[in-house]
């Protein structure tokens, strides 16, 4: 039986890895006796699955990861089992039971929503986000890969743009098929407008993660019902 | 939300930032204001090596039962986050309040190994605390724990106070102590001298050293009255019923222990001469099968880690390994739980157990012989005869087997060409043996053989403790010699060797037995930036050999000269139990090539029978 959970991140647990973040809810798991469902072998693991690794550093009010458990009895009340053993910095939000044909929210990630935060000073002027994402025919990047550079448009990967509550909101590409880092974005607006990047003066934070039907974007929270 | 020490900009510029932001699963919160006393325990080295150490999660455990105290952590901060707090003056932290460590009442540091006595100087420097006991005021008392203290001497001017033993005992003693001291707002002196008079507690401001002409000791004394002359380790006698932390601390970050640890007894029957670990441990003392199983369930259900380790020396001595092993396998398979084994004696029983908890194809069989021949298995004790190694070996292989680990020092006390020939005539007659045991149809592949030597190094408080010990380059020799005669064995191509390089070695002689005098040595090689020595990469001997050179001392004054029987040794005020009359007994027989029986067999009068428990005071 497959369960998508949602969860946020935020504080200091940022600074925690995604692949640790992997580690620490398959203690969690234990920790709040779901009943999830091993694999074989001599070293058997969760059946676990998360949609899309967070940066370190960003914070997130959308993170998903799938799971899969042995029946639907030993799960209730999961949602608070789970959440007592979270520190702080974690908060479950809800556990969906998932249809059997679901696919995974790995799978099906296309497209993630970030909110950028300026700590000093501002930056995102509406005027602003619009000439660099409106006015702009294409966005051009270079794209440093392990062997080469890449110079690639980047618009299509952008999805909306636009000023919320004096940062930005942007949705982008996200997933195996096309991803685009919000920092990109950002690096690109900035030299866009002659403004120096200054790292420590941002944060990210990822508000959701979306799949696409009939191209429409649909939130991974969507999916299933909830326990 | 807490507000951590270190800015966003340098977190998200560092490795592994997780490091440094303390939330971890089981870390405790207090308020500060509800508290008298504020305790920082820390590990000298990196956040990964620290989390993994179970004696710090003990008394993490029991400090932060006290209402009245709040127990914190703090390790060596990596190279790069070093550097930024050096940069930027920002002082070095506890992890759970990330408070500044100078505001702290204690800070106890356990010294596990010899090569991070220089991180013990980088913790204190990056909290801004003089480094020299005496220049200190009102900064934290700065307490010394771990088998490293068993000879104290080249730490002794950088410490207030060092706990010889097992802290379970009297920490709350010395708690109370300074509780009361610290409402009178008394001075640190006499807070020093009281905490003295408690037993365990070396408060080596206390001691005059003087040196005779040739640069041994001529006297080591209490400068004061009520100081006493000798220090008796502290040990836990009801291990059976004491105290475990069944909420050990659970880090984000992969700890190089990265499991629940289950410490199933302290000290050992077999009284190997080498092993410091089997004489100052003494005596021998299990907890009880019942408990361990209970704190297990507790501790799996508590963390829950995916891993559970069997902790001890000599694991398969314990009475009630098959009832505890069979336990776990049965309750680690339903909850898809690994176990990880210490190295046990190989039989038929650990076989078994093995190739239920291991996929075979991946295992290998350790043997630790120590020595290649029997005579020098006979010299250091090791009680373990060529037999019993290809007796197991022929077992392990017909059960499937065909890697084994084979671990052997060079430099033992008198050490022979044929010994060291004996390493690699050992290693071939067990890759034989498979060659023999097994039909080449049922071989999967060639059989794996990897020996490997350490070097021999002297330490405090073992029969070996007047040896000499080998040069770099005599090291270097044997090594070579080893390497040598390993190539002219028929199954060459099946063995493996690996040595360890001799420098590192050097210097862990010389600060294993050495005097206050070696403290101003770790303080140049420290100044000279040396830290995490205990990191090959980070190692850089030409710090050390300036700074042994600029505060003129000899190198081979601590390691190859030959101890005098009578001479007074830096480490002679501390009783371990275990007696200098035993000791040189062993001394004498090691070099008369005879064995002494262990423990169970029966008793060789150490003296570590005055504490009323152990296997000989038992029977």
């Amino acid at each position: 039986m497959k369960i998508r959970v949602k969860f946020t991140k935020y504080g200091v647990m940022k600074y925690v890895g995604h692949l640790d973040m992997m580690r620490y809810f398959q203690k969690a798991i234990r920790r709040a006796s779901i009943p999830i469902v091993y694999s074989e072998g001599f070293s058997p693991h969760q059946i676990m699955s998360f949609a899309a690794p967070l940066g370190v550093g960003m914070e997130s009010k959308g993170e998903y990861m799938d799971i899969e458990v042995t029946s639907l009895e030993g799960i209730e009340g999961g949602i608070k089992r789970l959440q007592e053993t979270m520190v702080e910095g974690i908060e479950i939000l809800s556990l969906k039971k998932l249809p059997d044909s679901e696919k995974s929210a790995m799978s099906q990630v296309k497209r993630a929503a970030y909110w950028v935060v300026q700590r000093e000073g501002k930056i995102f002027f509406p005027e602003k986000i619009k000439e660099f994402y409106m006015c702009q025919e294409e966005i051009i990047v270079t794209k440093q890969t392990k062997r080469s550079e890449k110079i690639i448009d980047i618009k299509p990967m952008i999805y909306k743009m636009e000023e919320l509550k004096e940062g930005l909101y942007m949705e982008v590409a996200a997933g195996s098929a096309e991803n685009i880092k919000p920092e990109v974005v950002l690096k690109a607006f900035c030299s866009f407008h002659n403004i120096p990047y200054v790292e420590k003066n941002i944060q990210i934070i990822r508000l959701d993660l979306y799949t696409e039907k009939d191209g429409m974007a649909i939130s991974l929270g969507e999916a299933g019902e909830l326990l | 939300m807490r507000k951590l020490a270190l800015k966003d900009e340098i977190l998200n510029r560092v490795e592994k930032p997780a490091r440094y932001i303390g939330n971890e699963v089981n870390s405790v919160m207090k308020d500060k204001k509800q508290i008298d006393i504020r305790f920082c325990m820390c590990f000298p080295d990196v956040y990964e090596i620290g989390m993994s150490h179970l004696g710090i999660q003990i008394l993490y455990d029991m400090f932060n039962q006290r209402e009245d105290v709040w127990c914190e952590r703090v390790y060596s901060p990596w190279i790069d986050a070093h550097e930024e707090m050096k940069k930027e003056n920002i002082p070095l932290f506890a992890l759970e309040s990330q408070d500044p460590i100078k505001e702290f009442d204690f800070l106890g540091i356990t010294i596990q190994y010899e090569m991070c006595y220089t991180n013990i100087l980088q913790i204190l420097d990056l909290s801004k605390i003089p480094l020299f006991s005496k220049e200190r005021e009102e900064e934290p008392i700065i307490i010394g724990g771990g088998p490293c203290v068993y000879n104290p001497e080249p730490l002794a001017d950088f410490f207030d106070l060092f706990y010889i033993g097992e802290g379970e005992t009297v920490y709350y003693r010395l708690l109370d102590l300074y509780k009361e001291h610290k409402k009178k707002k008394g001075k640190r002196r006499d807070f020093l001298k009281k905490a003295a008079q408690i037993p365990g507690i070396y408060v080596p401001s206390f001691y005059h050293v003087s040196y005779k002409e040739d640069g041994t000791i001529q006297s080591f004394l209490p400068v004061e009255d009520g100081i006493p002359k000798t220090v008796q380790k502290e040990l836990e006698m009801n291990l059976k019923e004491t105290y475990y932390p069944l909420k050990p601390v659970v880090p984000f970050l992969r700890a190089t222990q990265d499991r629940v640890v289950l410490e199933i007894q302290r000290g050992c029957i077999r009284g190997c001469r080498f092993c410091q670990a089997g004489m100052i441990y003494r005596p021998v003392r299990e907890r009880k099968v019942d408990k361990l199983k209970e704190y297990a369930s507790k501790m799996l259900k508590n963390t829950g880690y995916e891993e559970i380790s069997l902790s001890s020396l000599s694991s398969s001595d314990y009475s009630h390994l098959e009832e505890l092993v069979s336990f776990l396998i049965d309750q680690c398979k339903e909850q898809g739980v690994n176990i990880s084994l210490p190295s046990l004696r190989i039989d038929s029983f650990s076989l078994d157990v093995m190739s239920k908890i291991q996929d075979i194809r991946k295992s290998s069989l350790t043997f630790a012989p120590e020595a290649g021949s029997q005579r020098l298995r006979n010299v250091i004790n090791k009680g373990l005869t060529e037999e019993e190694i290809l007796g197991g070996a022929s077992l392990a292989f017909k059960g499937g087997w065909n890697r084994v680990k084979l671990y052997f020092m060079l430099g033992l006390p008198t050490e022979t060409k044929e010994d060291m020939y004996g390493i690699a005539i050992l290693s071939d007659k067990i890759a034989r043996i498979y060659y023999e045991t097994i039909p080449k149809e049922e071989r999967k592949g060639k059989v794996q053989i990897v020996a490997s030597t350490s070097f021999f190094i002297p330490k405090p408080f073992t029969p070996f403790q007047w040896a000499k010990m080998d040069t770099k380059e005599e090291f270097v020799k044997k090594a070579c010699l080893v390497n040598s005669a390993m190539k002219e064995q028929l199954n060459r191509k099946s063995i493996k060797y690996n040595w360890h390089e001799p420098d590192v070695s050097q210097l862990e002689g010389v600060l294993a037995r050495g005097d206050r005098r070696v403290g101003k040595v770790i303080l140049s090689a420290y100044k000279k930036g040396s830290i995490f020595d205990a990191w090959t990469e980070h190692f850089h001997e030409s710090n050390w050999l300036e700074a042994f050179s600029e505060n003129h001392i000899s190198i081979d004054f601590y390691n190859t000269r030959e101890r005098d029987l009578d001479e007074i040794l830096p480490w002679d005020f501390i009783d371990t139990g275990v007696t200098k009359e035993f000791l040189k007994r062993e001394w004498e027989k090691a070099l008369k090539e005879q064995e002494t029986p262990n423990c169970k067999e029966s008793c060789s009068g150490c003296g570590a029978r005055k504490f009323g428990g152990g296997v000989c005071y038992e029977n």
